[in-house]
């Protein structure tokens, strides 16, 4: 199968490195491996991580506006405590550090072992656990639902208040808060073909579709037939908006203490008559004009529920390589959040208002 | 008999090597229910390890098991990273300063390692994990303890349970980790963590019996 790569170990150094000649304003460190920008004074630092093939998350969104850093793991698999923990101290300015965790099981125990080693060393640091997959239904017999699309809106976000001046206690607040009122579904075409495997993950017929993927080329909850792009939003939209509030256990890191506690949390209730952010990203392999025509159909959806879209963003922002399909995101917002997100953003994904 | 220093780095590279061998088989079975990335993890992890072995040559059991720990959860990544790794760390606790280990000694700090990987990974009986492994197998050494078998008969029974333990695996449903997403379709497939586990238990006692 043919890639653009060279050897399979070193795909993701050398990405980072052109991602550095093209974006000289970032820092790289290879050996362990992050990138950071130079931290503004008197500002919450934001770092990021998780594995790579979801480009540009999240080295893409390091900037003024957003992330302070992000630590990338090799091909879908998450980065390592080591690099967290010196990523922490390099971007450390006493003004604490926090965390973006997708809820994937590896991403939560390197990320949970980095927190516990950099509160060792006296620094400040929050955590969100990002969980908006609702594909997933229960927490019970599953590892939760996954962290997907949502984080892209909830790092833009955060990092608007940090820039703004919110406080740790208050970014991360913020951060929980957009966590659950976001929601997002995903379907694939096709599968992704990562590096080492060499095949695509999964084989579809003509008129198959994976419904309810994530982002690593897993097959989705169940395979459905494939008619025709309305029908296969109308679906999407259907399990976005009719489910109920989910109740799981998550773990949040008691600074004070310095121990992780289990804490019961629910999601909010989606209404008609809000505002929604509404993102329609593509998940590596679909022409940026079939996002188009499924945000067409997205939007007579929302217009007939009473769901009124206030902001959208339709690209490819959170990928699964070069796995055909699209994922919906669904933010719910108020004045507060609409004011972060037109806050100036700049990027090398994201920008704009500079 | 005893299970040596030696014994250990020469296990330790064993690994190595078994991972460099079982690499695609490994990260196949993860292409199957996972993300197609364990083999190459598992790989990478031990490649270090081995490399660090020359330098653990004048060390105690404790410290060696925890250098490698250490080196396992810089370099894995994944949830294989941390949970291997804290398998070698805590494991490491229970044989600080020792030079050779007695079968009740061995199973004592598999036992720990195990204790380790499950408070950190929360897996339960039947979730589909390399606990379905790890507990059969320190089962297996509790009981030839009590029978008062030899040390290399214990570790024969141990590769037993470690085999049907991960033949049992096919049948579950994962409810751990990235397969648990595919709920019942998780179903049939083999466990690649229990596999890699397995693995290693095979290792150890190939290198304990040939002396």
């Amino acid at each position: 199968m043919k890639k653009l790569i060279n050897k399979i170990e070193n795909v993701v150094k050398e990405q980072i490195e052109g991602l550095n000649l093209a974006h000289p304003e970032l820092n790289v460190s290879l050996e362990p491996r992050y990138v950071w920008r130079d931290t503004d004074q008197g500002r919450v630092a934001l770092l990021s991580g998780g594995g790579n093939g979801h480009e540009p998350l999240h080295a893409g969104f390091i900037g003024k506006g957003m992330l302070t850093a992000a630590c990338p793991g090799e091909i879908f698999t998450s980065p390592t405590p080591d690099q967290m923990y010196e990523c922490g101290h390099k971007i450390n300015n006493d003004n604490g550090i926090l965390f973006f965790i997708k809820n994937y099981t590896g991403d939560v125990l390197n990320f949970e072992t980095a927190v516990e080693m950099l509160h060792a060393d006296g620094i400040q640091v929050g955590s969100v656990l990002i969980d908006d997959d609702v594909a997933v239904k229960d927490s019970l017999y599953t590892a939760g639902r996954r962290g997907v699309a949502a984080t892209v809106l909830i790092e833009k976000i955060v990092g608007a208040a940090a820039e703004e001046g919110y406080s740790l206690e208050q970014c991360e607040k913020l951060a929980r808060r957009m966590n659950n009122v976001s929601r997002s579904f995903g379907v694939a075409l096709s599968a992704c073909v990562v590096p080492a495997a060499g095949k695509p993950s999964f084989v579809l017929e003509d008129d198959e579709i994976e419904f309810g993927v994530g982002i690593h080329g897993e097959p989705g909850i169940e395979r459905r037939t494939y008619k025709e792009l309305d029908s296969l939003v109308d679906q999407m939209f259907a399990e976005l908006i009719e489910c109920p509030p989910y109740s799981r256990e998550l773990r949040e890191w008691n600074r004070e203490l310095g121990e992780w506690q289990d804490v019961e949390v629910l999601t909010e209730e989606f209404e008609s008559d809000c505002e929604y952010i509404v993102l329609v990203n593509g998940l590596g392999g679909t022409p940026g004009s079939e996002l188009y025509g499924a945000y067409r159909r997205l939007h007579q959806n929302c217009e007939s529920a009473g769901y009124k879209i206030a902001r959208n963003l339709i690209g490819n922002y959170c990928t699964s390589l070069n796995m055909e399909g699209f994922s919906i995101t669904l933010l719910k917002a108020d004045s507060e959040i609409l004011r972060l997100w037109d806050a100036p953003v700049n990027t090398p994904a994201l920008r704009w208002g500079c | 008999m005893y299970v040596k220093k030696e014994h250990i780095l020469a296990w330790l590279k064993d690994c190595a090597a078994i991972f460099v061998e079982q690499r695609d088989f490994l990260t196949q079975l993860d292409a199957d229910i996972g993300d197609a990335d364990h083999g190459l993890n598992m790989n990478r992890g031990f490649e270090r390890v081995a490399e660090k072995v020359p330098s653990m040559e004048k060390q105690d059991i404790g410290t060696i098991m925890k250098t490698t720990g250490m080196t396992l959860l810089s370099s894995v990544g994944g949830a294989s990273g941390p949970l291997y790794g804290t398998f070698y760390i805590r494991a490491a606790g229970v044989v600080v300063g020792k030079e050779k280990l007695t079968l009740e000694e061995m199973v004592n700090m598999l036992s720990a390692g195990v204790e380790g990987v499950v408070s950190r990974g929360k897996a339960n009986i039947g979730d589909k994990t390399m606990c379905d492994v790890w507990w059969p197998v320190v089962d297996a050494g509790n009981v030839a303890i009590e029978q008062g078998f030899t040390l290399e008969k214990a570790l024969e029974l141990m590769v037993q349970a470690a085999e049907e333990g991960v033949i049992a695996t096919i049948e579950m449903q994962a409810k751990k980790g990235r397969a648990s997403y595919l709920g019942k379709r998780s179903i049939g497939h083999q466990d690649p963590g229990a596999t890699s586990s397995m693995m290693m238990v095979q290792s150890l006692q190939r290198i304990v019996s040939a002396g």
